[in-house]
């Protein structure tokens, strides 16, 4: 806790209420507008237990029907299976690029420093413009990327047309837009660590590598977790890159929870079917979320020093 | 001599991969921007030597409603970051400068927004909206968007203002100040940078939103993400129409982003990196 904070809490009885409560007063408004946004989210959880459909004018309460039959639904565990994969492609790369390129950027020269500035073009594109520039690099009659694999011999190489290269596809232009947002983050935790403990591994003579796992590695993790939590959370719901690329295609092959949800609701129209899917997502993503802010709130302690 | 190699060496390889990255990360834009200039005939049969032309772009600004798209998204993503502003800045100095029952619940709550699954959001709020008469509308869409612009601003502004010594502004209340024009006339000076870069970085995430304007509007209002969609499924492919579409929605927001440099990776990290 900072000190000089405002204290509203102490001295109860001589405090008048309008002073007590002018901190929420002037929360009101902010939790209103937010809060009154996220109120549907609550009769997500009744309509999930329903059979509304954009298609009837009435609906009734099946209780838990929509649910089973999610689970039994072969589509679903396959859109688990997407869901995990993607992220993991994606989140995966990205921390290692990220991690890669920020220690390469982290040293001192007329290059790296316009490097660090060019290097957000892609991270402020809109991830659907960025799949456009994607689908035109990657187009097989006019993409440069075509002429380029021209010249080593492949010709027509599938893309996101093909159910083997679509996932990598996809994976690519994640990587394209949101790389520089974990080069960003890691190279701001190197910029801030001390120099002192890394002049005495100098004089120590301990190895680069040494000096990196045992030193480096454990000052960057607060940065690194804060990267994580952010990537992971938005992979796992990814939905503007696979939309514009394949809307979740070929076949199911892209399907995740999102575009499962979204084809569901909207393209079928059952609406009471789709909300089993996203809810099973906003499960998986508050878990998830909640252990890595713990550890987050953990590691940033031990390399503190506290 | 040795190590003298061996530092020659090192440094190759890094200049190297890093090449090799920017390639990577600029190649794709500046061949986007490049294409853009090319006519349909030229596409298939040219690679960097062309004939340069603007007809592409006066098919997509002046022959499509392209260019009210742009005017849409300017208008709906600024509204959104102007009500962000106004009632977000008060919410970040009271979770700043006051301690209550529950402030750090409510922070993190006003966070969480951040993490919800916006898909789960708009099933929901497509019926909300219909009902209440505003899916399709300016109103609609800004207050949707508040999800993407309050958090980042409360989070990113509560961070400036715990970084004013509170002294500050103890000394211009014993002075007789009223708490308003403290509030205006010493805090907002100070925090003004910060705030200006969060409200640009809210800006571009706000112009960048792509499923809330998809689902919540799209007929009346409709924004440059969505409205780039009709040049991926047209069956008569105008290439470089669809990279001026590109073009003209990705522009605007990196120019925003070098004005804001500095404070970006506090920014995108909602404050908890203070780069």
């Amino acid at each position: 806790m900072q000190a000089g904070l405002i204290n509203s809490d102490t001295n109860f009885s001589k405090k008048p209420f309008l002073v007590k409560a002018r901190p929420y007063l002037i929360m009101t408004p902010a939790l209103l507008i937010t809060i009154g946004i996220l109120y549907p989210f609550f009769t997500a959880i009744f309509y999930s237990l329903t059979n509304y459909s954009f298609r009837a004018t009435t609906f009734r309460f099946v209780g838990l029907k929509n649910w089973t039959q999610m689970f039994m639904e072969p589509e679903f565990w396959h859109a688990i299976l997407v869901t995990g994969k993607y992220a993991l492609a994606t989140t995966g790369s990205e921390m290692l690029l990220g991690l890669g390129i920020a220690l390469l950027l982290s040293k001192e020269s007329k290059f790296t420093r316009l490097l660090r500035v060019l290097l957000i073009f892609p991270l402020m594109i809109a991830p659907v413009i960025a799949t456009i520039i994607w689908q035109l690099m990657t187009n097989n009659s006019v993409g440069i990327l075509e002429k380029f694999l021209n010249l080593f011999g492949v010709y027509n190489f599938p893309w996101a047309s093909s159910a083997k290269t679509a996932l990598l596809t996809a994976t690519l232009i994640d990587v394209w837009v949101y790389a520089p947002f974990v080069i960003l983050l890691i190279l701001a935790g190197l910029q801030s660590l001390p120099k002192s403990p890394f002049e005495a591994a100098k004089i120590d003579g301990g190895s680069a590598w040494f000096t990196f796992r045992t030193l480096t590695l454990p000052m960057l993790k607060p940065f690194m977790y804060i990267a994580l939590i952010f990537r992971l959370m938005a992979s796992l719901q990814e939905f503007a890159i696979i939309f514009a690329l394949t809307k979740g295609g070929p076949g199911n092959t892209l399907m995740n929870l999102s575009i499962t949800g979204y084809t569901t609701g909207f393209a079928y129209l059952k609406f009471g079917e789709s909300l089993p899917y996203v809810l099973t997502l906003w499960l998986i993503i508050y878990l998830i979320s909640r252990k890595l802010v713990a550890k987050w709130l953990l590691v940033q302690k031990t390399a503190g020093g506290n | 001599m040795n190590a003298k190699i061996r530092r020659t060496s090192v440094s190759v390889v890094r200049n190297t991969l890093l090449t090799l990255y920017a390639l990577f990360a600029l190649f794709p834009i500046f061949w986007m921007v490049l294409i853009t200039f090319k006519s349909d005939s030229e596409m298939y049969t040219t690679t960097f030597l062309f004939h340069p032309t603007l007809h592409n772009y006066k098919e997509v600004l002046l022959r499509t409603d392209y260019f009210q798209a742009f005017l849409d998204n300017i208008i709906v993503s600024s509204g959104a970051v102007l009500v962000s502003v106004l009632v977000g800045v008060p919410a970040a100095y009271a979770l700043a400068r006051y301690k209550f029952k529950g402030k750090e619940d409510l922070a993190f709550t006003i966070l969480s927004f951040k993490f919800a699954p916006e898909i789960l959001v708009i099933l929901p709020l497509f019926m909300v909206y219909q009902a209440l008469g505003i899916y399709d509308t300016y109103f609609g869409l800004i207050w949707v968007y508040q999800l993407i612009t309050m958090p980042l601003l409360i989070w990113v502004v509560r961070g400036y203002f715990e970084d004013i010594n509170v002294e500050i502004e103890q000394a211009a209340q014993l002075d007789g100040y009223p708490w308003h024009s403290v509030f205006l006339k010493i805090l907002l000076p100070l925090i003004k940078p910060g705030l200006v870069a969060a409200g640009l970085l809210a800006f571009i995430f706000a112009w960048n939103s792509f499923t809330f304007p998809l689902l919540l509007s799209g007929f009346r209002i409709e924004t440059v993400t969505v409205a780039s969609l009709k040049y991926i499924a047209s069956d008569t492919v105008h290439y470089g129409q669809m990279a001026v579409a590109a073009t003209v929605a990705a522009l605007p927001e990196v120019i925003l982003a070098l004005l804001i440099q500095k404070h970006l990776v506090r920014g995108l990290s909602f404050g908890a990196v203070k780069g």
